[in-house]
């Protein structure tokens, strides 16, 4: 074990990028649900940042323990989605995206100023006490102790697999599908397609802030410039690079993109310019991304067709 | 079966359907003919609940449905086919009728997810139905075949096949014999005679006159909206009106 | 009887003219309602306005792309702030004269828009993929261009040198604004403000003649209605999107600018800032639609501006977004777009 650690960490992936790599798997993978009904949601930034700070917040002010607070965090991102889900899931393709992102912006301005609207509320309502701080502000939340371990997110990954595997083979994956291919003839098949894709939204919204508790828990501090636009992209990013076609294709995703710009951490000037430029080769030429079957198939037969064309030139050396 | 009174649907300021009346008995084949742009499409999406009449009712065995959602009249037993075939491509044949079936199961995610009896069981008896019905239509050897890559007649049949595969108790049919010779047109009337003898009752759409005078018992025109004849093949054959509407609709072309 | 033509024309201008009027209302009443003091109203319209057309001018070239190819660029952006960049660095680094940079930018960000076109849209096009692709890899282009900047320029702000900024045909400091004595109101607006508005409308104007009365403005419009059509009538159809990746671009340019004129900080992720502003001025507006770029701007300047003037400055970034999430549920085609948004 420590053999492989280190040479993982001579390449710049220390424990602490690993773990960072398996948060944003599961934020890909927080993802993969919605884009699997075929909705272009990018509101996992916003729960994942309300995931975050509820379980910071309980676990910095209110002494709770960890997991529970995360799982607080879950569900609070979880009842959030629910009234957002109702009306937005009614938009197509890019009014959907672009009411998600200003969800998200909502969101991350709401946390950012949140002390100065209770002091709003308390002088409104003539309450004579010192309004709390919250959220701190811009400068958000500091000193949080690392409390995620690598195992508990290796094991998370674990069960969101299993989720997504049995997922893709229930009654449950193929109306998500359905809904996918074509809305309205899923709609006069029998599925209810207006529960389904909030039941979608929901869950990927619970997993996004799992995903925030996790990673509020683990960088020591939390701010809410993290949860915005660019997070959003980012998310939307490992999902791309990774492929929807299979559900191990956001875990890839995640990975891979987290890892790359610590790898070439000499590079380090030049990570938004190789995120860009791969997301732009990617979504030209590997639609199917990292986790796309036919792509390794391909490979596959590539590979083959070289170690056959090797093996011809050594029985022509042979027979010559 | 099936009853509409006064159904309108009004797109801004053009009247798509105007004031149709239209009375579909029980176990009859009733076929509805009309020029291209008549309306027959905007039709059966109000009456399938994929649109909603700006005016009038619509009622499926004395229930109103012209406000319900698509999937509630699907589960009161209204199935359809669409003009320009619309199957899930990226699904097998057989995913496709599984997936036809969604109403008659019962399986949650969480059945799933622990895999219980009850999710096993569903998914045994929905892929044999779905073999059944394959069967019937001569497609069992493309069961796992990607709906997409089928030829065009086989993916017509899977699309009727589909629409069978919800039980449904009414069936709307969307110019099934598009693309199709006359053997296999023939073919299609005999599969909706047999349909009908099982006790279904159907809506026809189609320009293919020999269909409608094989299998419907009675003919609704529609032109510009509206109703213009009702009778039976004989009567519309001869009705002067129609004629017009139709020979209007080729000096046109 | 008016034709439909006519009637959609009247209701937006009808829309627009209620708009003004919401917005002066609420710069002459709001302040009593909410019990605080502002002062000086009308500093706050002509506020509304100059920065407002800033606003409008920059979601111009979104609402143009989005009308002729019916995708979002979201680079669009990156190009507003190289064009701001453009500007700075060719007075900075080579002592152009002020005049030129104008010109230079808009030049530079059409170059830069048609590169954006031919790396990150045509490829696309030419698969065939879904319009949610072509989104994505404007993403990637927007990325690309801001590390660029970023590598080539550092991340510490950047401004027009004050000197440079006196050259102006008009003075352009902030100390001797113009006083406008009008209806018993006193209106202060400085003189770079007044050659913002100015350059702004100019060019929005030349970009509805364009489109309008010209041959090219008309082929334009045809590929934007359909584009097969377009093709069966012998339009370039690749000709006109490259051309209006070029004419949105040089918008961008003029754009950035006009803004680092007017405001003293450009770093690589001043379009940023920008960018979502955009997406709400024209999701606000329609997002076709050119006329309601301009309402939009107008709006969301306003927005900023009395949220500021009242006191709740938290809530002028609040507030668009706001705006932008209600649009899109209870009217997606916006302020002046055609009903023709389906809901799924």
């Amino acid at each position: 074990m420590d053999f492989i650690s280190d040479t993982l960490a001579s390449v710049g992936l220390n424990e602490f990028v690993i773990t960072l790599m398996f948060v944003n798997a599961i934020l890909a993978m927080s993802i993969y649900l919605t884009l699997y009904g075929g909705m272009f949601s990018l509101a996992n930034a916003g729960f994942m940042a309300i995931g975050s700070y509820v379980s910071v917040i309980l676990t910095q002010n209110h002494g709770w323990p960890f997991f529970p607070a995360i799982l607080a965090g879950m569900v609070a991102a979880g009842l959030i989605a629910i009234p957002i889900g109702l009306p937005v899931l009614r938009l197509r393709d890019i009014y959907l995206a672009i009411a998600t992102i200003g969800f998200v912006e909502i969101t991350r301005i709401m946390i950012l100023n949140f002390d100065k609207i209770i002091a709003e509320v308390y002088t409104r309502l003539n309450i004579d006490t010192e309004p709390p701080k919250i959220t701190n502000g811009p400068l958000g939340i500091i000193g949080i102790p690392v409390e995620t371990k690598l195992e508990y997110l290796v094991g998370t990954v674990i069960i969101l697999s299993y989720f997504m595997i049995r997922m893709h083979r229930s009654r449950f994956g193929r109306a998500l599908a359905a809904i996918r291919q074509d809305e309205n003839v899923a709609a006069s098949q029998g599925i209810n397609v207006v529960y389904y894709k909030n039941v979608a939204f929901i869950l990927g919204a619970m997993i996004a802030g799992l995903g925030g508790g996790f990673s509020g828990h683990l960088s020591r501090i939390i701010q809410p410039g993290s949860y915005g636009f660019g997070t959003a992209v980012d998310i939307l990013a490992y999902s791309v690079l990774g492929g929807i076609t299979s559900w191990y294709g956001p875990i890839l995703g995640g990975l891979a993109l987290t890892a790359l710009p610590e790898v070439l951490r000499p590079l380090k000037e030049y990570t938004g310019l190789i995120n860009g430029v791969v997301l732009l080769i990617f979504i030209a030429y590997l639609p199917g991304g990292l986790g796309d079957p036919a792509l390794w198939r391909s490979v596959r037969k590539t590979f083959n067709r070289l170690v056959n064309f090797i093996n011809k030139g050594k029985t022509a050396d042979a027979g010559a | 079966m099936l009853v509409l009174k006064h159904v309108s649907r009004q797109f801004g300021g053009l009247m798509a359907l105007q004031n149709v009346a239209m009375h579909i008995p029980t176990g009859q084949i009733v076929g509805l003919i009309g020029p291209n742009g008549a309306g027959k499409t905007t039709l059966i999406n109000c009456m399938t609940g994929l649109d909603h009449p700006t005016a009038g009712e619509i009622k499926f065995d004395e229930t109103p449905i012209q406000k319900k959602p698509a999937h509630r009249i699907t589960a009161l037993g209204m199935a359809r086919t669409y003009q320009n075939i619309r199957l899930f491509g990226e699904m097998t044949v057989l995913e496709n009728l599984v997936v036809a079936q969604h109403g008659l199961g019962r399986a949650t995610l969480v059945d799933s997810l622990i895999l219980t009896p009850r999710h096993r069981r569903e998914n045994e008896h929905l892929r044999e139905n779905g073999f059944q019905l394959l069967k019937r239509f001569h497609l069992e050897q493309n069961a796992d075949v990607l709906a997409g890559n089928l030829p065009y007649g086989d993916q017509r049949r899977l699309e009727m096949a589909r629409a069978l595969a919800t039980n449904p108790k009414l069936i709307l049919l969307d110019e099934p014999t598009a693309g199709m010779n006359p053997v296999e047109t023939a073919e299609l009337g005999e599969q909706i005679l047999r349909m009908k003898a099982e006790g279904k009752t159907l809506m026809v759409v189609e320009h293919d006159m020999s269909l409608i005078a094989q299998v419907c018992d009675e003919i609704y025109v529609l032109n510009f909206g509206q109703i213009i004849a009702h009778g039976t093949h004989e009567e519309i054959k001869n009705n002067s009106v129609v004629v017009e509407a139709y020979l209007g609709q080729e000096e046109g072309e | 009887m008016r034709s439909s033509n006519q009637l959609l024309k009247l209701r937006s201008v009808a829309i627009t003219a209620l708009v003004m009027l919401g917005i002066a209302l609420v710069a002459y009443e709001l302040p009593g309602i909410l019990d605080k003091k502002v002062l000086n109203p009308e500093q706050h319209l002509t506020t509304v306005i100059w920065v407002g057309s800033v606003y409008s001018l920059f979601a111009l070239g979104y609402a143009l792309v989005f009308s002729i190819l019916g995708v979002l660029n979201l680079s669009h952006s990156a190009v507003f702030m190289w064009g701001g960049y453009i500007g700075v660095m060719s007075v900075i680094r080579y002592n152009v004269p002020i005049y030129y940079t104008l010109p230079l930018a808009m030049l530079g960000g059409g170059i830069i828009g048609v590169l954006v076109d031919l790396i990150a849209f045509a490829p696309l096009r030419r698969r065939n993929a879904p319009r949610i692709s072509q989104l994505i890899s404007s993403l990637g282009a927007s990325a690309v261009l801001v590390s660029l900047a970023q590598l080539e320029f550092g991340t510490s702000p950047e401004r027009f040198p004050r000197t440079t900024l006196k050259e102006l045909p008009y003075e352009a400091t902030v100390a001797r604004p113009y006083s406008i004595d009008w209806l018993g109101a006193e209106f202060r607006i400085t003189p770079l403000q007044v050659s913002i508005v100015f350059i702004a409308f100019a060019l929005m104007l030349l970009l509805q003649y364009l489109v309008a009365r010209t041959k090219t403005g008309k082929a334009m419009r045809v590929v934007a209605f359909n584009q097969k059509v377009a093709g069966l009538l012998s339009i370039s159809v690749g000709g006109i999107f490259r051309l209006t990746f070029f004419i949105a671009g040089a918008l961008a340019g003029a754009a950035g600018v006009l803004y680092a004129f007017a405001y003293p900080s450009l770093t690589p992720f001043t379009g940023d800032e920008m960018a979502l502003k955009g997406l709400t001025v024209i999701v606000l507006g329609g997002l076709g639609s050119i006329r309601g770029a301009v309402l939009g701007g107008l709006l969301v300047a306003a927005f900023e501006v009395y949220a500021t003037a009242i006191g709740y400055s938290w809530l002028k970034d609040a507030l668009p977004f706001a705006a932008l999430f209600l649009i899109l549920l209870f009217r997606p085609q916006g302020l002046l777009g055609e009903a023709t948004v389906k809901r799924a």
